[in-house]
């Protein structure tokens, strides 16, 4: 699939070459308006970009092509079958194809892979004839630019220009890109079910969807209240709410130790050593909630005389805390460290002891700072998704008790599109629309983090 | 006065509180570590049986002197359960088959690849390893209770006495598995390993950087160094700094949504993962990049515009390589947080079963974190033990990863 573009790359390498010596050759007898070099960089370019763009439409239309050759070739079997049939069966061949067979192909399926083989072959030699024949058009035209008076280099220059200026803009497409696909799919949703019986539902049971498989006509009572978001939500902030219990006080009280009271060596030592929690993968953590943490939590319970389930939000909620440790901790030690030594010192002047110039003047002058990373790290915990998908469970269950199982719009997101995935039914479809409203709880705790700490940081000095 | 011995109490309890709350802090790392490394390590060993075998040509059906086409061919199931037969000739025919049972159930396919590499064993009686079976692997190394009740176990009382003469005899014996590291994804703990995970995770990050570092690098440079300021460069800085706090799932639906279901490229292959990923790596790189490129001081711009430069030219020759070393450590880092991310695989489907180290990108595969999450899901305690030593492996590469960051930041970083 890639040769295409390294040949591609070699024609224009040896492009960029012929016309570099040529303008070396030229520039001996006169002086060129631009270092022989740039006319070598206006041959790559203009061999590259157009048949790069060339190659990428042969890349999309090929598949396209594909289908309408072998219906044409097979039109007299294809007719007998209807759509749902052909698609079938062109999947099928597509596969027998790549080598993928299952030894219960029929005749017509293996002629029809042939075909696809033989046809592959050709357009791939296709291919390369478009580029190869694109390149040297290319290349003539570019050759004929080394003349004396042509400015190359600042064509070239414009051209990376605009170039770089279309790489800015992939972040904006991908945010586009996300928003796109969530809403679309989110409003193939909304055609099953009501978006109110989705934000407002008390229940959740997808499950229920199963009945479109079999009935003619969808009846939407039945899923009335089979996707409700309450309980996913309330499981998804219990969770975040364990994890910020364990967080927030020991990621503020270390950053403070670690800012004000620690001496360097401990500091040097210790801030590295708790940011390893912050680099293990999160699938590392969700093994250890799942088969460490959980089961001695259950056993506890159980010397103890309560019932806790081994699915429990206590588990899941206490690892994610640990894991967002180093967040806070890091986020809060910069606002701290950004206090200005004076406020300490006039504190101190004062008569007051470290821990009451903390108290009472570094921390409320780090207030907006220290809420910002707070809501970011909530915002975290919501996102988070493997501690929960391993360790949380998966049945809804409206609560506020650490010690019953809960689940979480993340975990139901990845039970919805694990495993056979059809896009016909509410039930894979709900995981955009989970995914469309997790996307804009982090974006408004990020923008409103954000907005904490522009508008209430205090300016020193 | 006491109000003074009050004060000073309350900030001994406040310093305490602080060194409390980082010890406890400090404690979660080494508990995290040791547990990981005290359940994992045996993942990297195996234990074996050493057992006298006869390579009985009659029996393997075998002309003299086979190619070793025909060795392949041939089935070694007769010629297992002949040689079972005169180790333990003392016992019935249901304990042997208990017998059996504490091997590895293609003891066969083992003895085949013995005879392959060493076709002079022919019709020889020679003492060899054969893997054991992972319950009793699990009980030699002491991760399973013997003591428990027998009708809770999988091996019986028989076949502890069995696996207790081996012992005495000294007949078990511990060796490294090689196994694990050379292939891929089994049904069995015995003969599962990380290589296709592994292979998976290169091929992934290959993508990802591929398509990361240039862009990224592509669009710092133009915000940075051309962009005029206004409406359009403002939207791309909020996008930049949003998508860093995306959820990682929410670009698994992208990558669903656009990559699979719109333009239709081929689901569960590392190149959809790549480039999954690189949506995700791309602002890490992208705020790294720009910072270094601001640390660059303007002396350096200055100096080659006056020397007849373009503002390409200083751009490109000048300031994007001086900018280079903390640009490089960003995407280390960045690069780093996207091989140990699973959730967007889940959703793209790098989730298979995968027997066959993946040999190009378009090849179904899976990722390291994502095997990791497929064995813990299953009940085999043996596959638990699997995990840890998969995430050992994962733990050291990031680990490693991390030091050659830090190296290259003290090392080639310039101080303006």
């Amino acid at each position: 699939m890639f040769y295409p573009v390294l040949f591609l790359l070699l024609l224009s390498i040896i492009g960029f070459y012929l016309n570099k010596n040529r303008s070396v050759h030229l520039s001996k007898n006169q002086k060129l308006a631009s270092l022989p070099a740039y006319y070598g960089y206006l041959a790559f370019l203009y061999i590259f970009i157009p048949a790069i763009i060339l190659w990428l439409g042969l890349l999309i239309g090929k598949s396209i092509i594909l289908q309408k050759y072998l219906i044409l070739i097979l039109d007299d079997s294809l007719s007998v079958m209807n759509s749902d049939e052909i698609n079938l069966f062109l999947s099928k061949v597509k596969n027998l194809s790549a080598g993928i067979s299952f030894g219960n192909e029929s005749d017509l399926e293996k002629f029809a892979a042939e075909k696809i083989k033989s046809f592959d072959k050709i357009f791939s030699l296709l291919t390369y004839l478009v580029l190869t024949l694109s390149s040297i058009f290319a290349f003539l035209i570019a050759r004929r630019k080394v003349i004396p008076n042509f400015k190359s280099q600042r064509i070239v220059e414009k051209i990376i220009n605009r170039f770089i200026q279309i790489c800015s803009f992939i972040a904006i497409l991908i945010t586009l890109g996300i928003f796109l696909s969530l809403v679309f799919e989110t409003l193939n949703f909304f055609s099953y079910v009501n978006p109110l019986h989705f934000l407002f539902g008390l229940n959740w049971s997808p499950n229920k969807a199963f009945v479109i498989d079999s009935a003619e006509t969808i009846d939407k009572d039945v899923l009335r209240d089979a996707f409700g978001i309450i309980p996913l939500l309330g499981g998804t902030l219990l969770i975040a709410f364990l994890a910020m219990i364990v967080a927030i006080p020991l990621g503020l009280m270390s950053a403070i130790y670690l800012a004000e009271y620690a001496p360097k060596k401990i500091r040097d030592f210790s801030k590295p050593v708790i940011e390893i929690l912050a680099g293990i993968p999160t699938v590392v953590y969700g093994f250890f909630a799942a088969l460490v943490v959980a089961p001695k939590i259950v056993i506890l319970g159980k010397s103890i005389g309560f019932e806790i389930s081994s699915e429990s939000a206590l588990a899941a909620g206490l690892v994610m805390g640990v894991m967002i440790i180093p967040f806070v901790s890091s986020l809060s030690d910069d606002v701290i460290n950004a206090v200005p030594q004076s406020l300490r010192d006039g504190s101190y002047a004062l008569g007051a002891t470290k821990s009451e110039t903390i108290i009472k003047v570094i921390l409320p002058s780090a207030l907006p700072g220290i809420i910002g990373s707070f809501l970011l790290a909530i915002s975290r915990a919501i996102g988070e998704t493997m501690i929960v998908v391993m360790a949380a469970s998966l049945q809804a269950n409206l609560t506020i008790n650490p010690l019953e199982p809960a689940t979480t719009i993340t975990t139901q997101i990845v039970t919805a599109l694990t495993g056979d995935t059809e896009f016909d039914n509410p039930k894979t479809l709900v995981a955009f629309a989970l995914g469309l409203t997790l996307f804009f709880i982090t974006l408004f705790l990020n923008y409103f983090a954000l907005k904490i700490v522009k508008k209430y940081r205090e300016i020193y000095d | 006065m006491t109000n003074l011995i009050k004060r000073k109490k309350a900030e001994r309890r406040f310093h305490l509180y602080g060194i409390f709350a980082v010890s406890l802090s400090l404690l979660f790392v080494l508990t995290l570590i040791i547990n990981i490394f005290s359940s994992g390590v045996g993942g990297f060993y195996k234990t074996s049986f050493l057992m006298k075998v006869h390579f009985d040509q009659k029996l393997l059906k075998l002309e003299d002197n086979p190619s070793i086409e025909q060795i392949e061919d041939a089935s070694f199931r007769k010629l297992i359960s002949y040689n079972f037969k005169e180790n333990f000739s003392q016992y019935s025919k249901d304990e042997l088959k208990k017998i059996k049972k504490l091997f590895y159930r293609k003891i066969d396919k083992e003895a085949q690849g013995y005879l392959l590499q060493n076709p002079e064993y022919l019709n020889q009686k020679v003492e060899l390893l054969f893997t054991a079976s992972t319950d009793i692997d699990q009980i030699h190394k002491g991760n399973f209770n013997r003591n428990i009740p027998e009708n809770q176990r999988a091996i019986n009382d028989f076949q502890l006495g069995i696996y207790d003469q081996f012992v005495e005899t000294g007949k078990v014996k511990s060796v490294f598995n090689k196994k694990y590291f050379s292939s891929g994804d089994s049904r069995d703990p015995e003969s599962a390993g990380v290589a296709s995970s592994v292979m998976g995770s290169v091929f992934t990050i290959l993508i990802c950087f591929l398509l990361s570092f240039p862009i990224a690098i592509f669009a710092s440079i133009y915000l940075e160094e051309f962009s005029k300021p206004g409406k359009l460069t403002d939207l791309i800085e909020i996008n930049i700094n949003n998508l860093a706090a995306v959820p990682s799932i929410i670009f698994g639906l992208l990558g669903l949504g656009i990559l699979l279901n719109f333009f239709g490229l081929p689901r569960s292959t590392s190149l959809v993962g790549g480039m999954v990923l690189s949506f995700m790596t791309l602002p890490t790189i992208i705020v790294a990049c720009r910072s270094s490129l601001r640390a660059v001081p303007p002396s350096i711009r200055e100096g080659a515009l006056a020397l007849g430069a373009t503002k390409n030219q200083v751009v490109f020759h000048h300031v994007l390589p001086l900018a280079m070393p903390g640009t490089l450590t960003g995407t280390i880092i960045g690069l780093a947080r996207a091989v140990g991310e699973t959730a967007p695989l889940l959703m793209i489907g790098m989730v298979a079963f995968i027997m066959n180290v993946p040999s190009t990108p378009l090849k179904p595969a899976v990722g390291m974190p994502a095997q990791i999450y497929l064995w813990s899901e299953s009940a085999e305690r043996g596959f638990i033990e699997k995990t840890s030593s998969a995430i050992i492996l994962l733990l050291i590469f990031l680990i490693v990863v991390n030091f050659v960051s830090v190296y290259f930041r003290k090392k080639y970083e310039k101080k303006w």
